[in-house]
Formats: structure tokens, sequence, C-alpha cells
């Protein structure tokens, strides 16, 4: 069944299916009718290339093909290995590889390395750089890929790359609706031959199914065997260039389709030590449609079979450390999430608030943050972020992804570098306390799988003064808030000075100074008074009369000085009207205080002249005893009129 | 050292007692003086105690409302609140000139709902300016955050509203013990834990707050005290409908002070400017309009406006006449005549049509037993039911004892202010009995004349201690013959061991007032702060189970249903399902439709092909029920069942509720009455339930909620299928099939 390109484009639907034997008549009916559609269309775009007649290229040579695909996930992964051979006279530098078109619309990821023979470890290979390119004179409908080689391929001398091309949403689920109860069918499209500029001496071609698996239907060429779950295509040998024959593999996928239609990224670095990871996931369920009833029973009883293609959990590997971990959506928190930390990693397994059925759409967040000196390092007086681009969720389709890294305020000369191309741009974003808001990078890229999972580097310079600018910037909120009350508390906002109520107010305000004056008095008395009593103590254990009496001078002068300060105040009490109420008060404590004042000189001349004449001590007593009683009483009185008067 | 204090021993016996204790020898002495002079005169020392306490009671409303954030999450509770939320949400995305102007076509299908004009705004606007207020200091903060914190935020600022009102009416001790007690009362926090973004978690300090100032007003006479009451009443105005207990407790306050002869020209003029500013204020609150002219709820306060004027003019012709016998003369003719033109406008403006009649509302609260015949939307709600005295001994627990206590003290003291809080006491009891909700409105004023109650007495008794032990101090350090003689004189004057029973009284209300901050603190922790929309049990192994089904059926259906899908369910989960699910209700908790609640009502209890019909016309894309069934959730749509098929028999009378029960007996077990076992609510519910076992040693289909094997386990649904239910059954929800070809 070797076509030449050009001229096979009828032969498609003809190509003989081996069907698996199917109970349901009419479900058979309608996959046929699918099938038909499909070739029809295939057809069309098979004659849109052969319209054009196929210019030879260079003279490269593939000798040998070995192309895997593996469809266990929900992701195409074709890895291809290409011996190429030169057998031309002029030195090749580049490799092209073509794909249709509605092959590179889903092509998310693309290496080309090369081989260097069986002993030496893979990773050593570093990969080639590829470009877009356009071939002149090329079929249509075919979108061109040229691989650069380290060195021009001199001739006659041979090299082995191995290129790797990831597809997404490469598996059109058939049927495309499905009950709650119906496993999940996929369909897979390649062509049996390499598709390449170049002659193929040798190939072959193996399809890796899930583990297990339910085969409906797969197009039977030549050489094809089935074993487990392989399909094997080939060997074929000598196959002119733009060889092309259209193969088709149904087959169960219950893997988990899902795909994130938008995954927004923030990763925001604090110098206080943090980098604060927020990852928005807008998912649906790529695969076939459920349609009809859900039913809850069937599903708890048994999740496997009813509702087999439906995925309830997720995984995330997070970076070891990360902590704070949160998984929430626009109404709150989710609940149904398990964290297990080790040194190397953390993993997150989070579960949607419902079991993800086709179709099905949901949305949720997820945040951490980690340590920022394992993100963060610095080269010649430039800080550098080296993060992780993809999403810590495994065979995960994204769509759209947008990666945003958020500056700290006041960072300068920002340059970011990317393993791959991205669209880029830069926004601002304002959080807690910023004055101009802190730049933040974009960078967006459409199709994104588990290969991007490569680091990418955020160059800025960041002084670090301007961290004190935030703390700073509260102290002096504070400050001023403080200064602002001292200065209401000390300020007189009356708008009408000469007003009877002000004026009231400012009469009152004075009186109550005097009155505190007077208070201030009558406890400087009281203080004196506790000297003069101190003094007798003294007396009574040193018997020294002389310092006695001298404190007895100091202490008449200086009452008789407070009763002269005394005056005016009482003068003043006695004219102001606002006083009246409270005169009778001062006025008694006044009294009571000189009463006090009386008794205790007169206890205290008394027990000075008792020392003098050397009476005995249970004398002395005898005679003060009435007077302290009397002295107790008083001093009890001024000090409830103090506390009256307060 | 020791010989030198054994020396001041020795001397004290001649020095006198005074100096025994301020200074054992001279070294001491000079220092004591240095302290003396650093130490804070009383009156700033008791300044420095009332302001750290009321900081720290007002720190404490604030904290003790937070257990639901640190239980759960920050997420909004309830029913109503989350409707709050969406408001203000809208409010601070699209302004306040499209907020007021917000017709929402997402609630009440067909008909709509003018928000802007059936709203009260205050709490949304309040949430919004804080919003914005931390916004503008530069702090990133999400709207949900400041609503959940919104009402401990107010709580706050009510302990000191407390603080201020009670030392308007009996002094700032009793200001401080209702700071102090309403900062933890379980019946205000009931209302106001974060996240219950609700109207009353504001309106409560509003209404403190416009009392406050009203009294204050009246004590002092001042145009200043008014205007600003005014403005509180305004603020209440925007905020909740329960500012209709303001303008008619403070007239009928008014009105017993004219009566009891306290009629002053500081009444005069605080009730005028706060009436007459206060209207007009309210009026600006579209939802209030011009209700405070034309509505019945409000006549009394005019009334009492009118009854001012004549008594001022009373008073000046009884100034200018000088003679009493004219004047009886003259007043008996004012009078009748005053009277005989208000009732003649009342009854000319009822009449005509032009004041409209008291709603059922304010009739239900008047007359318990009005709603439950009349208006059963109102009785079916659970918060509007009569008080059990359970609940009020739950919510106010010692308050219940004090209360009397309190109202004893303020008739001892009768002043324009204690007359005023004996009368929003009682008054506001009475409503508290009628309603439970209401026990929210009368919590300030319980526990201010509790404050009082409490505040009185231990000033009493610490008086009564602290007196004695003066006496006893310096009667110790005396001459034992001195001593004899002023113990002598002590016991004239009181009753033995009247220190000791004081000390043991203090002690006695230190217990009793202990055990209410740990009741109110169990309570709180207990009772009132679960979200209510996240249920938590705990497992067989002590462990913390969520039913987080309510969240994860409305996720679903903000996530999996077309934007314009119309959800029908019962009134209860309209509010949830815009604010989570983000879909056009047909009914919802605003229940400003009867006869829409009814038609759903009637749907639900109709017989599927009739409620197809209903819900065609209705466009109904999804029905919603709520089931507890599976997890004993005892608060679902069956138990609510009979409040449907009344509310829809009330307007429908093709709905009978006799037809649901079976000998009055209401039961869904094989006994049920035939048309219970195959209304949609039935099925709704118990679709696909019969092969389910839920209990271990029971039939399958026994119901858990309910304790019985269901009557109907073969459900078949015909115009209906299963779109989703949640992982424990809780929410169930069903699409309306498209109807089936003609051909």
């Amino acid at each position: 069944m070797s076509v030449i390109y050009p001229f096979y484009c009828h032969i498609i639907s003809e190509v003989p299916v081996t069907a698996l034997p199917d109970s349901n008549p009419r479900a058979e009916r309608e996959r046929e009718r699918e099938r038909e559609e499909m070739g029809i269309r295939f057809d069309l775009f098979i004659l849109s290339i052969a319209l054009l007649s196929a210019p030879c290229l260079s003279d490269l040579v593939l000798s040998k093909v070995d192309r895997r695909v593996d469809l266990t996930s929900q992701i195409v992964r074709i890895t291809s290995t290409l011996k190429v051979e030169n057998l031309g006279t002029d030195p090749v530098s580049e490799v092209l590889l073509p794909f249709p078109e509605h092959q590179a619309k889903n092509l998310a990821y693309l290496a080309a390395t090369i081989n260097e023979g069986k002993g030496k470890a893979k990773s050593s290979a570093a990969s080639l750089p590829i470009e877009v390119a356009h071939p002149k004179e090329m079929p249509p409908g075919l979108i061109w890929y040229s691989v650069s080689l380290p060195k021009g391929l001199g001739k006659g001398e041979r090299l082995t790359l191995d290129v790797l091309a990831v597809f997404t949403h490469a598996l059109r689920p058939f049927p495309e609706k499905i009950s709650q109860a119906e496993n999940q069918f996929v369909v897979f499209q390649d062509s049996a031959y390499y598709l390449s500029p170049y002659a193929v001496k040798v190939q072959s071609l193996s399809v890796k199914l899930p583990s297990d698996p339910k085969l409906e239907s797969y197009t039977k060429i030549e050489n094809t065997v089935v074993s487990g779950s392989e399909i094997k295509y080939g060997p074929y040998e000598n196959q002119p260039p733009f060889s092309y024959s259209s193969i088709i593999v149904h087959f169960e996928n219950n893997q988990p389709f899902a795909v994130a239609q938008e995954l927004v990224r923030e990763i925001e670095i604090s110098h206080w030590g943090n980098v604060q990871v927020t990852e928005h996931y807008n998912l649906f369920h790529g695969g076939a449609q459920s349609m009809g009833e859900f039913s809850r029973l069937d599903y708890q009883a048994r999740p496997h079979v009813r509702g087999a293609s439906a995925f309830r959990h997720l995984v995330a590997k997070l970076p070891p450390r990360a902590h704070s971990v949160y998984y929430r959506d626009e109404i709150g928190n989710i609940s149904t999430s398990h964290l297990w930390v080790d040194s190397k990693k953390t993993q997150l397994e989070i579960e949607p608030r419902y079991p993800i059925f086709g179709g099905w759409k949901t949305s949720f967040t997820i945040g951490y943050g980690l340590p920022l000196k394992d993100f963060l390092f610095q080269t010649e007086g430039k800080r550098f972020l080296n993060f992780s681009f993809g999403c810590p969720i495994n065979d995960l389709v994204i769509d759209n992804l947008i990666l945003k890294v958020v500056l700290p305020e006041g960072s300068r000369d920002i340059s970011v570098s990317v393993p791959f191309s991205v669209k880029q741009w830069h926004e601002t974003k304002f959080s807690h306390l910023d004055m101009v808001g802190r730049p933040v990078v974009v960078l967006e890229k459409m199709n994104v799988v588990q290969e991007h999972n490569q680091h990418f580097q955020v160059y800025y310079k960041f002084n670090n003064l301007s961290l004190l600018r935030e703390p700073l910037m509260l102290i002096s909120g504070f400050f001023f808030l403080f200064v602002a009350c001292i200065v209401y508390m000390h300020a007189d906002l009356t708008i009408s000075k000469s007003s009877a109520s002000y004026l009231a107010k400012l009469q009152w305000d004075e009186v109550q100074t005097a009155i505190q004056q007077v208070q201030n008095i009558i406890n400087r008395c009281l203080t004196i008074h506790d000297r003069l009593e101190a003094s007798l103590r003294d007396l009574s254990r040193t018997g020294d009369v002389q310092a006695c009496k001298a404190t007895r001078k100091a202490a008449d002068s200086s009452l008789k000085e407070l009763s002269k300060e005394l005056k005016p105040l009482v003068a003043f009490l006695h004219s102001s009207p606002q006083a009246a109420q409270i005169l009778p008060k001062v006025e008694e404590l006044v009294v009571k205080e000189r009463e006090l004042q009386e008794k205790l000189m007169s206890k205290h001349s008394t027990v000075v002249d008792s020392y003098e004449k050397k009476t005995g001590g249970r004398e002395i007593e005898n005679r003060v005893a009435l007077i302290q009683q009397k002295l107790t009483a008083l001093r009890q009185e001024v000090e409830d009129q103090l506390e009256a008067i307060d | 050292m020791q010989g030198k204090v054994e020396g001041g021993v020795k001397s004290s016996s001649q020095c006198g007692l005074k100096s025994d204790l301020s200074s054992n020898n001279t070294s001491f002495f000079s220092s004591s003086l240095s302290l003396k002079s650093l130490k804070l005169k009383t009156k700033q020392q008791a300044l420095l105690i009332r302001v750290t306490i009321l900081g720290l009671v007002y720190v404490l409303a604030f904290i003790s409302r937070l257990f639901s954030v640190l239980r759960y999450e920050s997420m909004i509770h309830e029913f109503d609140p989350y409707f709050n939320y969406r408001t203000t949400l809208f409010l601070t995305e699209k302004g306040f000139y499209e907020f007021w102007n917000w017709f929402d076509s997402e609630s009440w299908y067909p008909l709509g709902r003018i928000i802007g004009g059936t709203l009260y705004p205050g709490l949304m606007v309040t949430a919004a300016l804080i919003y914005w207020a931390i916004k503008f200091l530069r702090f990133s903060v999400h709207i949900r955050e400041v609503c959940v914190l919104t009402a401990p935020f107010f709580a706050s600022n009510t302990t000191i509203v407390a603080y201020l009102f009670g030392k308007e009416l009996w002094d700032s001790g009793a200001g401080l013990v209702a700071a102090a007690l309403i900062a933890i009362c379980p019946g205000y926090i009931s209302r106001s834990v974060a996240g219950s973004y609700d109207n009353e978690g504001v309106a409560i300090f509003a209404l403190l707050l416009t009392f406050y100032l009203f009294v204050k007003a009246v004590n002092t006479g001042s145009l200043a005290w008014a205007l600003a009451s005014a403005f509180g009443y305004f603020y209440m105005v925007s905020a909740w409908g329960g500012y209709v207990f303001i303008i008619n407790l403070i007239p009928l306050y008014v009105l017993v002070l004219l009566i009891t002869g306290r009629y002053s020209m500081r009444l005069y003029i605080a009730y005028n400017c706060m009436y007459v500013l206060g209207m007009l204020l309210a009026m600006q609150i579209r939802f209030v309009g011009f209700q405070h002219v034309q509505s019945g709820e409000h006549m009394a306060a005019m009334g009492v406006f009118f009854l001012m004027q004549v008594f001022y003019f009373l008073d000046w012709v009884k100034h200018l006449l000088n003679d009493p016998k004219l004047f009886q003369a003259f007043l008996r003719i004012t009078v009748t005549f005053a009277v005989g033109v208000g009732a003649v406008a009342l009854g000319v403006g009822t009449a005509s049509g032009y004041i409209s009649p008291w709603t059922g509302r304010f009739y239900s609260l008047l007359d318990p037993t009005y709603a439950k015949d009349h208006i059963p939307i109102i009785a079916s709600v659970s918060e509007h039911q009569p008080t059990a005295w359970s609940s009020f001994m739950f919510d106010f627990h010692i308050l219940l004892f004090l209360f009397p206590a309190g109202l004893y003290f303020c008739f001892k003291k009768l002043s324009d202010a204690t007359i005023f809080i004996v009368m929003y006491g009682l008054t506001s009891m009475y409503f508290a009995g009628v309603m439970v909700r209401l026990i929210l409105v009368a919590t300030p004023a319980v526990c201010l004349i509790s404050a009082i109650a409490v505040s009185a007495t231990i000033k009493n008794l610490t008086q009564l201690v602290r007196a004695k032990s003066k006496v006893a101090h310096s009667g110790a350090g005396k001459g034992t013959s001195s001593a004899k003689a002023s113990s002598k004189a002590s016991l004239d004057q009181s009753l033995p061991f009247q220190r000791n029973s004081a000390i043991a009284l203090l002690l006695g209300a230190f217990y009793l007032l202990s055990r209410y901050a740990t009741h109110c603190t169990w309570v709180t922790s207990e009772a009132y702060s679960s979200p209510s929309i996240v249920l938590a049990a705990r497992g067989a192994h002590g462990n913390r189970v969520i039913f987080d089904d309510y969240r994860e059926a409305y996720f679903w259906l903000r996530q999996n249903t077309p934007p314009d899908a119309k959800v029908m369910s019962w009134w209860d989960y309209g509010y949830q399902i815009t604010a989570m699910g983000n879909r056009t209700v047909i009914v919802d908790n605003n229940t400003w439709n009867n006869t829409h609640i009814a038609t759903v009502g009637r749907a639900m209890s109709s017989y599927e092909d009739e409620a197809y019909e209903i819900m065609r016309s209705l466009d109904v894309d999804y029905v919603l029920v709520v089931f507890g069934g599976v997890t004993g959730y005892s608060s679902d749509d069956i138990n609510k069942f009979l409040w449907m098929v009344r509310i829809g028999g009330g307007v429908f009378p093709v709905i009978k509720e006799p037809d649901y029960l079976v000998n009055g007996e209401y039961r869904v077990d094989k006994g049920a009455a035939p048309k219970m076992l195959n209304c949609l609510m039935y099925k709704l519910s118990y679709y696909r339930f019969g092969e389910l076992t839920t209990e271990y040693g029971k039939p399958p289909g026994y119901d858990r909620a309910r304790g019985v094997e269901i009557g109907n386990k073969d459900v078949k649904l015909e115009y209906l299928e299963e779109a989703f239910t949640t992982s424990n059954w809780i929410v169930r929800i069903y699409k309306v099939k498209p109807p089936n070809n003609r051909w």
C-alpha cells in the first residue's frame, strides 16, 4: 500500500478498517457515519496539498525513522528518532520538520536533540534551536520547523536526531457525548508514514495505548501488528518524500482530560523573605461531554464504573518548603485537600467541590509561600528570580498561561529570560502600602504542557534601603495620628469666643485650677505634717532634741508660706460664682487642715517639752494620747474632704 | 535593716499609727515622697482605669465574635447576608449612582426587583465606606473581609455607646458595666458574629446611638444633641426596618412625660428638632419615602408632634391669662378641639387612602396570633416565632434576673432618662416575647438596666465594706480604751455582720458575673458561631466532619449551567443562589411578592405534570431542593413543606393542606397521604433514595432526618432529570426537560 504522496488522495476513504465486534448496531452505524465524515474532511485537506507538485529538496535522506506515539494520557507525545544522512555534496546545516496544519495548531512543544549513540546519557545532549521556517515552493497546508544543527553535515556524514513533539487536544473524544455510565473513547489520527520532505529508507511506528486497552478499531494496513497495549506499523522501506497514509486509532481512554482554559500564576516577591505564589485555575474536562442524568447514587456506589471518565482529584507537586498552602475558590475555602510534606517536595492533593465529568467546569485558586532564599539569587549587582514556568499539576493541559511576576516597589532595570518564546508586557499592581505600585512582568503563553516546566529568570535591581520604606510609613502615620490627637486636645476650637457658655466654661476651668492648687497646698501641708511626725519618731529613737526643733522651725516657716499662698486662692473662689457649689467644701477643708495643723503643733511641742524635761516614755504617751486620737480623726477627715472635692 | 525596722515598731507606739505603713524608717520616707509626686491624682487614676476598661471591652467585643472565623473561615453566614454582600460588591464595583438605580433581573424572574428602591442601604454604604477608607490608607483588602468584620466592628462601637448611655442614665460605673455586659451578651452576639453581615449588626449600634443622643438632648435641652439624634435616626432608618420602633417609642415616651407632668422646654426642643429633621432626612431613603406622613405606623409620632405644639400653646396662654378659672375653660375647649381635629384628620386620611393602614408585620408584632392566621409567610420564618422561655434564659442568662432589679433602681431614682430606659426596656421585652428575633432589640435595654442594678448594688456594697474597714482599721491602732469606744460607736451605726454579709454578697455578685461571662463565651462558641452554610458534625472517632454541600451545589450551578438559567427553589435559598451560584432565581428571601412565592409553593406541592406546566410558564430550567434524609439534617425542604402548602394554598385554593395530612399528622412513610407521596417536592427529595441504605441495620430508603422508611420508594420522574446531587445529598438539583417533540 505504499503510495506516492500526490496521488493517493482518493484512496483514503477506502482504507480498510478493522471493526471490532460491537453489540450495538446503532452505535456502530453512527460511528461508521462519523468515520466517513472524518475521511471526507481528510480528503479535502490532502487534496489541497496535492494540487501542488512536490519539489525535490536537499540531498538529505533519512536512513531510518523510528516513531513512538504515546497515547497513555490526554497529551500525545511523539518521539521520533531520525537517522539523517547527507548524500549530496554541500554541507547541510538544518533539518526541516513539517507538520500538517491540523496537527501543528495543537503542537505545544517541540524539541530536538542529537543522539550520540547508545552509550551516552541522554541528559548530556542539549536541545537544538528550532525555528519556524517558510521554505519556498512547498505544498500548502504544512507548517515547517527547521532544526539548526550545531555544525554542518558534510557529504556522507550521518547524524541521529531525537525529536519530541507534544500535542494537546489531539485526541478527539468519539462519541462526543456519553452518559455517566459509559466509558470514554477517543480517536487519534496520524500518518503511518513519516511525513517528511526527505526520502525515508526504513521506518516504523509504534502506538502505545493505555494499559489494558479496549481498542474499538484501528486502521489496518500492511505490517500492522497489535501486541498488548501497542500497535506497530512497519517496517516500511523506501518511501518517497511526502508519503502519507492516514491511520485512525479509536480506543478507550479514561485518563483525566483536565484542561485549564486559563491559568494565572502570580509570583510576588517580598524581600522580607517570602515568595508568594497564587495560582488561579479555570479548569474543564476536555473529554467526551456528559449527557443525560448525573446520578449521585450510581456514582457513589461504583465511582470507577459509573463515572469512569470523570476525575475527582488532581495532584500538585509544589516546591519543597512550601508553607501556608491554601485552596479556595470565589465562594470560599474548599475543605477537601490533603498535603504531604517531606524534605524533597510538597505534594498537594486537591479535590474540586464535585467530580468533573466531561464538559463540566470548575475554577479554584491555590496559593503558597516559599522561602525567598531558594529562588532569589544575586549576580553582578542584579538580583534574579529563578522560577519554574509551568504549573505544578501534572498532565494538565493549559490553553492559556499568564504568568505574573510582582517585583517589590522600587525595582528597576527589569529584564526577563525565558527558554521559549512568550508574549511579554508590564503592568503595575497596588498592594499594601504602595505609593507608585509594584512593577509586574507579565508573560503569556498558549498551549502549555508539563514539558514547559523549565526555569525562567527575571533580573532586576533593588535597593535594600527601600525595604524600610513601608515600616517607616506606618510609623510616621501613627506618629502623625498621635500628634493630631495631641493638637486637638490642646487646641481651642470654639467658634464664638464671646458666647456665654464659652465664658462660663473658661471660668469653670479657672475655678478648677484654683481648686487643684488648693488641693496641692493641702497635700503639701500634709507632707510637712508627715515630716514633723517623722522627726518625733527620730526623737524617740535618738533623743536628738535639737534636730527635732530645727525640723519644727523649717516646718513652721513653710507652713506659714503655704497659708499665705492659700489666701488669694480662697478669695478667688469666694468671688467666683461658679465655685458656689464647691466653696463650702473647700472652706471646710481649709478649716480642718488648720485645726489639724494646730493639734499637731501642740503635740509636737508637748513631746519635745517632755523630752527636754526627760519625762518617761509612758507618760509622754499618756499626755499625747488624746491629741493623737484627735489628730487621727482630723487627718482622716481632711483626706476624706480632699477625695470629696475630687 | 532588721534592727531599724524593729526600732520603728517600738516607736510606733509613741508616734501613732499614721506612719506605721507609709514609712518604717527615714530612708523609705524620702523615696515614698518621690513616688507620691509621680502618683496620679485620683481623678486621673479613675480616667485611666475607665479608658483601660473601655479599651479592653472594645477589644473583647470584637474578638469574642471571631470564633466563626477561627472555626471555619472568613465567610458570609446565613441567608440575608449573602444578598447584602452581593449588593455591597455591586456598590464597590459600580459606584453609588449605579447602585441606587440598580434593577436586578437576576431575582424574582420574570418580575425582577428594583434593588435601589427596596433596600435599606445603610449597611452596604457603611461597608463600602470602610472599604474605601482602608483602600485610601493603602491597605489592599478584599471587600469580603470588610463585610465579614463589619458586624464585630459595630458591636465594639456599640459598647462605647452603651457606656455613654449608661453614664447618661446613671453614672459612669453603670456605663462601664453596661459596656461590658453588652459586649458579650448572647442576644446581641447572635446577630453580630463575624460573617453575619446583616442589617441588624449596624442597626443596633444606630438604635442605641439614637436613643442615647435623644436622652442626652432631653437632659440638656441642647439643639446640637437633638440634631445629632436626628442624624442618628437617619442612619438607623437607612440601615434597618426596625426604625419603626424608634419612631413609635420616642413619641410614646414623650407622651408619658407629658402625662406625668414632666413637660419641659428641654423636651420640646429635643423632640421637635429630632422629629422634624429626622423625618425629613428619613424621606431621603427611597425605601421609606413618604411613609412618615402617609403610613399608619408613623402617625403616632406626628400626633405627638402636634400635641407638643398644643402644650406649648397652652403654656403660653396660661402665662398670658394668669387666671386659673379662665384657663381651665380654655383648656377644655382647646383639648377637645385639638383631639377632634386630629381624629377627623386621621379618619379622613385613612378613609381616602392617603394614610395607609398598619401593615401585617406591625399587626403581628402587637398581636402574636395575627400572623399565624393571616400571613403564613411571616409565620413560616423560624425567627418570627414567639420566644420560648429557654431562649430568654439562653440569650440573657443572669440579666433576666438583674433586669427587674434594675427596674427597681430606676423607679427609685426617677428622672427623664430613667423613665426612658424603663419604657424602652418594657416595650422591647414585650416585643422580644412576641418574636424571637426581637430579643436583639431588647438586648441593649436589658443590658443597660441590668448594668444599673449591678453598678448600684456593688457600689452600695463596696461603700459598706470600705466604711467599715476604715473604722476597723483606725480602731485597731488605737489604745484599748479608745478602741472600745469606737467599736461601740460603730455598733450603734450598723447591724451586726454587715460587713461580712456585704463581702459575701459582693463575692456572690462576682460569682454571678463570672458565670455570665462563661455562659456567654460558651453560647457564642457553640451556638452562634456556625455559618449555617457549612455544617459541621462529629465523626465516629471524634474528628470534625464538614458538610460543605451547599457551596458544592451553588458552585456547580455557577460553573455548569448556562449563565441565563433560571433556578426554582424555595425562597430561603434565593439569596444564596444569586450570590454564590450567580444564577437567576424565581423567588428569594426578600418576600415582597406573596403571589410569586405561592406559585412556587404550588408548583412544589402539585403533581409532576401540573408542576411542569407552572415551571414552563415561569421559564424554570433547574429546580433545587434541600434534602436531609441522608445526613439527618433536619431543616430541609420536606420539613418546610407544610409551609409551602400553606402559603401556596393561601393564594391558590386548589392546594389544600388536609390533602397532605393523614388525620392531621404530617408523615412521609407508607401511611402518608397519596398526594404527599406523589407531589413534586416529595419526588424530588426522594428520587432514587429508595435504593440507598443510609444506616446500618435499617432498610433501604430510611430517612434519617425523620427516622422513618419512606413510603414511595419507586419515584419516577417524567419531566425532570437529576442534574446534580451533592456528596451528602443535602442539595439536589434537577433539570427541567424541554418539551417533547410533537412528532
